[in-house]
């Protein structure tokens, strides 16, 4: 008899667009996505991990993500974190966590100022995180990223300071965007919320190209499995 | 409020602004684009306001990380 599905939440914001994308990997590497409105104040019960979906959440107004930062979900979130759960946001929802100071540095436009809609490769910089268990140091990851604001930025004191506690999980292998020393995705101090540009969740099924996002999600859900077992 | 890209912060719309100002023939230099907020704020007076904008400025209308913020109080006649 197969293990139950463990839940994960994927919160929705007004204009977020990859929440249903995310739902469907998640589903599909054996977890039971429930999405969340931005205007709930609490998660399911039985959550065991949560995902920030791709998007313009507001349409990027102000900043991306500023505004979506201050939903009553966001609270929610931020103390399923607080707790140790683990909290993945792709894209729109790496802006928000930034936004929310829930992760270091903050998103800036494309320096080319171009939308870029591509399949990169990352490499997998911190594999000790509930999102990158199934990676390897070092590994490789081929997965799309379409975004516009997707330059990572610290000053210099900051991005020093990660690197010391080892908060760069994800490296762009040649430059995309224009982010700080090609930082793709960071995790907070105690490693539990890791936040990246491109979008695993488009890259499940070798059908469609590239499944090295499967790595990612897999994490997650190996993560929300253990955490929902370990509340029993 | 004016927010502003802080000193230092690389600002490619100001570059690519620059550059079409240049191409239409203006001698020009350092570029930077920030934005304007206009609002109304209800306060009993010019100190109480200055204090709320603050916070929004601090709160939502800049990210201390890469801006910068001006503000400017006009009171209503």
């Amino acid at each position: 008899m197969s293990a139950p599905r463990p839940t994960v939440a994927v919160i929705v914001f007004p204009g977020s667009n990859d929440d249903r994308d995310a739902a469907w990997a998640l589903h599909a590497l054996g977890a039971e996505p429930v999405l969340v409105w931005h205007g709930e104040t609490e998660l399911p019960s039985d959550v065991g991990g949560v995902v920030l979906p791709g998007g313009f959440s507001y349409g990027d107004y102000l900043r991306c993500g500023a505004i979506a930062r201050f939903s009553p979900a966001m609270d929610a979130v931020g103390r399923f974190a607080a707790e140790g759960g683990p909290v993945l946001g792709i894209c729109n929802g790496f802006q928000i966590l930034c936004e929310a100071g829930l992760l270091p540095g903050v998103l800036r436009p494309n320096h080319s100022l171009e939308f870029v809609c591509a399949d990169t490769t990352v490499r997998v910089e911190r594999t000790s995180t509930p999102l990158t268990s199934r990676c390897t140091e070092g590994q490789r990851l081929v997965i799309p990223v379409k975004h516009g604001e997707g330059a990572w930025f610290a000053d210099d004191d900051l991005y020093a300071e990660l690197v010391e506690l080892d908060q760069i999980v994800f490296r762009y292998e040649s430059d995309v965007n224009g982010a700080l020393h090609g930082v793709a995705g960071v995790c907070n101090r105690e490693g539990n919320i890791v936040g990246l540009m491109p979008h695993p969740e488009h890259a499940v099924d070798p059908l469609l190209g590239p499944d090295d996002g499967a790595f990612v999600i897999a994490s997650l859900v190996d993560a929300a499995r253990d955490s929902t077992l370990a509340a029993v | 409020m004016l927010v502003r890209p802080k000193p230092g912060i690389l600002d490619p719309q100001g570059q690519a602004v620059e550059a079409s100002l240049r191409q239409l023939g203006f001698s020009v230099g350092d570029a930077r684009i920030g934005r304007v907020v206009d609002l109304d704020v209800d306060a009993t007076d010019a100190k109480q306001a200055r204090e709320a904008v603050e916070r929004m400025c601090q709160q939502l209308l800049a990210n201390p990380l890469i801006e910068s913020y001006e503000i400017a109080l006009k009171a209503d006649a």
